[in-house]
């Protein structure tokens, strides 16, 4: 540093360089010297409105708060001077007034800002003795539990909606002695980030309602990992009591999830706890589910693979497996696949479109790092809806956006991403594909040459608008852009048309070109090489199998890891039904269902998430591991990648003798530090688009609390606004064609299938378009995620 | 659990006040830069309170909201924040009694006191031929008149009992 860009200040003695203007408070915490705060928050606007951290600076009048002072030369500031000290003291005093001596059945109690500063600045008696205020709570949903007598006023919730959610919720209504911190009207909070405000609230008033009075702070255990559920690998602390997860906290990474989590990360951890938990190995035997050991268990399933491979051949066998499993989990199904000579192994369950699968780049991913999204220019999402895919994902392309930051979307509906946007288009999952080419009809001096005839000829058809002109300016003109597809791109029937598209426009509008994909750990698959045409270390050969051929002619045996067959595919009815067709089914998975007992042969319980050690490779490319936390109660279950280790054993294949999953990554060291997140790809093979005009087509996304295993039994999840949408979602125009103005219920017919569900006239779908989530316990009994539809009044 | 806000059947501001009060409201929106209309949220929320017999509903302050392009908790906070803003029905005539020190010292709780009993309301409440409600108000800056009320837009000065009784009367 300079001496020209910095100033000196004094802090308690101590001469500091600090660059001007930088507020009292952060050179403070940056220095170590500890201020006293309640409404300061890093993350957050400056608000000034506790004065818990006034502190004395040297020829001002009156002491200031070091949140909202800014330094200048020469300053000195006392932060332990008898003046600082008696300012602060009476702030507090203050502040406890109305405060209720309730820490004994507070759940914030010994873990509480407020608790903490009392110590070091409360007095031992009250001089106030009149009533306190007291605030009648009201219900902000199953996620947060209100206790606004606790209310300090702090607004770290209100300022958390506006400036970091995106969304308002919480409010201070009221004036004086009445204000109070809330909804006003009594309504579930909806934003998918909800639960920081627990973390952010330095007091009880909001504490995570699932474990609520289950446990005290200093009971906990504290252990490290990576959530699960998306391609993000938010860092978290697993908070453990006497064994058992009791709540999940963010862990500070500024470069992924900074001091943020999503209410699915946070909260899913009760589905660990459901009691849907496979205790033992069951084997069915005569129709009758049996509890058994493991060693007969594996056994019965050494005996099952060998018999098929002797007598039915190798390709008769499919391993298919959750795009969330572990990176150890995946390597070790992949070895046993190559020992058994199978090839029909995928964790790309719910895609459907998989005529460039040979032209994909080695490893799937954003193509930047998470961090970079935060000074993007300009970015065009293509079949993404990361607010509820991706939070975190949203949460910094919102920061983004704040900053002026051109954010378009094209979709099957208009999703609110609680940001600003440029341009938001929809259209059905085949409309999509047109409106991709007339972005790159109004590029000017697009070259069309080397797109693939099919896509040529939508090329050619496109009469853009004034949005696609927009987007395809901003694309062009932004210095910092990225064309990303998400995961209903990922899955739709389209999908290598819209990859082309928007890899021809990345490539000409020095874009970059990006991934969001599906579940924890796709890229790992990647490179696991967890589909028929990759090979271990991600490389792929020519090959035409995939989910959709291993599933339509059913094989004499599957292995599912950590895959549910009735809500991870495409199809649910068809997943299921060619399960049951088929001679045997081995369930690695944590939990046994209804549906599982049916089409199931042979269960092995694995340890989930928080149980097992293990890595995911995230979106960027990071590699990032975690250990085994909890020891499993009363269960059998055991790490999976020790099962397959035992199975590769039995079954007489090399490569089987790790002992721990950080032996069995470091046989792939040198290629893992080797991965690139490159995406480079040249695409010729592409989708021929089936007929499909005029008829009403189904488009999806998988419900956000039903992504996986986990969080379907996450029962506070559940319980939210968005993990009990199970409507039809149509817009006016498509209601009054099919003459659907009135009906509040609607028959949904899709191949063979038909159910009845609520009807709900909703303008952000696009016209002749019917949005239904999948993977609902509705919905599985529904044909595929996208297709063509019928409605009729139920 | 349910979800009040779904409850409500959402109206826009143009269906529930006259055109008029759109006109004045969007004369208001007028006065600030384009992208800051939500300035105009207090001025809007009067004037649809004086279009809806002085008070505001939660309809109503959700369409100002989505009038203005703001989060409906932003309207509430600011129609509880001033107490001219009503939440629940008044009467014909609000009696708003000062209670700041001048009109303190010169007897004002003691006239709040002789409005509740004369007219058998509590404040918040209204008398039951609708004509009379009373509310307590900070100084509106008349102290030389201390004690004093404002009832509509007008100021009564230097008030006794036989004064107000008078006042009372004369209001139809």
């Amino acid at each position: 540093m300079s001496d020209s860009t910095t100033i000196t200040i004094e802090i308690d003695g101590k001469s500091i360089q600090v660059k001007p203007g930088t507020m009292l408070m952060d050179i403070a915490d940056d220095n170590d010297i500890f201020i006293p705060r309640f409404c300061y928050h890093k993350k957050l606007s400056v608000a000034a409105n506790c004065r818990m951290c006034l502190v004395e600076v040297e020829k001002a009048p009156k002491p200031l708060p070091a949140c909202a002072t800014p330094v200048a030369d020469g300053m000195k500031v006392f932060t332990k001077s008898p003046l600082a000290i008696a300012a602060q003291k009476a702030t507090m005093e203050f502040l406890l007034i109305n405060h209720p001596l309730d820490c004994p059945i507070c759940d914030q109690g010994g873990e509480c800002e407020l608790q903490d500063v009392a110590m070091g600045y409360g007095g031992d008696v009250s001089q106030y003795d009149e009533g306190k205020r007291v605030v009648n709570d009201k219900d902000i949903g199953p996620l947060i539990e209100t206790e606004m007598t606790r209310c300090i006023h702090c607004t770290r919730c209100v300022r958390f909606g506006i400036e970091i959610a995106g969304l308002q919720e919480l409010g201070a209504t009221g004036r004086g002695e009445n204000m109070r911190i809330g909804t006003y009207i009594e309504s579930a909070l909806e934003s998918e980030m909800s639960g920081n405000v627990i973390d952010l609230c330095p007091v009880g008033a909001l504490t995570a309602k699932p474990s609520r009075y289950t446990a005290r702070a200093w009971e906990l255990t504290h252990h490290d990992s990576i959530a699960p559920h998306d391609c993000v690998g938010s860092n978290i602390h697993v908070h453990t009591f006497r064994g058992l997860a009791n709540r999940v906290v963010p862990k500070n990474n500024e470069s992924i999830n900074e001091c943020w989590l999503s209410d699915r990360d946070r909260f899913s951890y009760q589905g660990l706890l459901s009691n849907h938990r496979l205790r033992d190995p069951m084997i069915k035997v005569d129709g009758e589910w049996q509890e058994t050991d493991w060693n007969t268990a594996l056994e019965k399933v050494r005996d099952t693979i060998a018999d098929t491979k002797e007598n039915s051949g190798s390709d008769q066998m499919g391993f298919l497996v959750s795009p969330s499993a572990t990176l150890e989990e995946m390597l070790l199904l992949k070895k046993l696949a190559n020992g058994l000579d199978v090839s029909n192994i995928d964790h790309r369950l719910r895609q459907v479109d998989f005529s460039h699968q040979n032209q994909q780049p080695k490893f799937m991913s954003l193509g930047l790092p998470i961090e970079a999204l935060d000074t993007i220019d300009a970015m065009l999402l293509v079949g993404s809806n990361p607010g509820k895919e991706q939070p975190i994902i949203a949460h910094r392309l919102r920061k983004a956006a704040k900053n002026g930051a051109e954010i378009s979307l094209i979709n099957h509906r208009d999703y609110s991403l609680s940001m600003p946007l440029h341009c938001q288009l929809t259209e059905s999952y085949t409309g999509l594909v047109s409106l991709l080419a007339e972005v790159a009809q109004s590029l000017p001096g697009f070259n069309a040459t080397s797109l693939p005839q099919e896509a040529k000829a939508l090329f050619d058809k496109a009469e853009p608008g004034e949005d696609s002109r927009r987007i395809a300016d901003s694309l062009n003109n932004k210095k910092i852009s990225a064309v990303v597809i998400g995961n209903q791109a990922i899955n739709s029937p389209c999908y290598s048309l819209i990859e082309v598209f928007a890899r021809a426009l990345a490539e000409q509008t020095d874009s970059t070109f990006g991934y969001l994909t599906e579940g924890a750990n796709s890229t790992g698959a990647c490179f696991a090489g967890i589909a028929p045409n990759r090979k271990l270390g991600g490389e792929i050969e020519d090959r035409s199998a995939n989910t959709t051929t291993m599933l339509s002619e059913p094989r004499n045996l599957y292995i599912l890891h950590n895959v549910e067959p009735e809500y991870d595919f495409a199809d649910p009815v068809v997943a299921v039904e060619t399960m049951i067709k088929s001679d045997c089914v081995v369930c690695l998975t944590p939990f046994i269902s209804d549906d599982m007992k049916i089409y199931a042969d042979i269960l092995l319980p694995i340890a989930p998430f928080v149980e097992t050690s293990g890595s995911y490779i995230n979106i960027q490319g990071k590699i990032q591991s975690f250990k085994g936390n909890t020891p499993v109660e009363n269960t059998q279950a055991r790490p999976a990648w020790k099962i397959m280790r035992v199975l590769g054993n039995l079954l007489h294949i090399d490569g089987f003798e790790q002992l721990s999953s950080a032996d069995v990554l470091q046989e792939f060291e040198s290629e893992l530090s080797a991965i690139k997140a490159d995406n480079q790809a040249n695409i010729t093979e592409v989708c021929v688009l089936d007929s499909v005009d005029s008829k009403l087509l189904r488009s999806s996304q998988v419900n956000m609390y039903r992504v996986d295993n986990i969080t379907r039994r996450a029962t506070a999840l559940q319980k939210t606004p968005a993990g009990q949408e199970d409507a039809v979602h149509i817009n006016s125009n498509t209601a009054a064609k099919y003459n659907l103005n009135n009906a509040s219920r609607v028959r949904v017919k899709q191949n063979s299938t038909a159910v009845g569900m609520p009807l709900k006239i909703d303008n952000s779908v696009a016209d002749n378009s019917v949005w239904i989530a999948a993977a609902t316990n509705v919905t599985k009994k529904l044909g595929p995620m996208f297709g063509v539809i019928e409605l009729e009044v139920d | 659990m349910a979800n009040l806000r779904d409850g409500l059947e959402k109206k826009t501001l143009t269906t529930l006040v006259s055109s008029k009060a759109i006109g004045r409201i969007d004369k208001w929106i007028d006065k600030y830069p384009l992208e800051q209309k939500k300035s105009a949220v207090m001025a809007a929320l009067r004037i649809a309170q004086e279009e809806n017999q002085g008070y505001l509903t939660t309809e109503l302050m959700n369409a100002v909201a989505q009038y203005l392009g703001m989060p409906n908790i932003a309207v509430y906070e600011v129609a509880t924040f001033y107490s001219m803003y009503e939440h629940k029905p008044i009467g014909k005539y609000q009696i708003c009694v000062c209670n700041s020190i001048s009109c303190m010292l010169n007897e004002s709780e003691e006239l709040f006191h002789y409005l509740q009993e004369r007219l058998g309301v509590k404040p918040g409440e209204v008398t039951q031929d609708g004509r009379f409600s009373i509310k307590e108000v900070e100084c509106l800056g008349a102290c030389t008149g201390a004690p004093m009320v404002m009832i509509g837009k007008e100021y009564y000065e230097n008030l006794t009992h036989e004064k107000m009784d008078k006042i009372l009367e004369s209001l139809n």
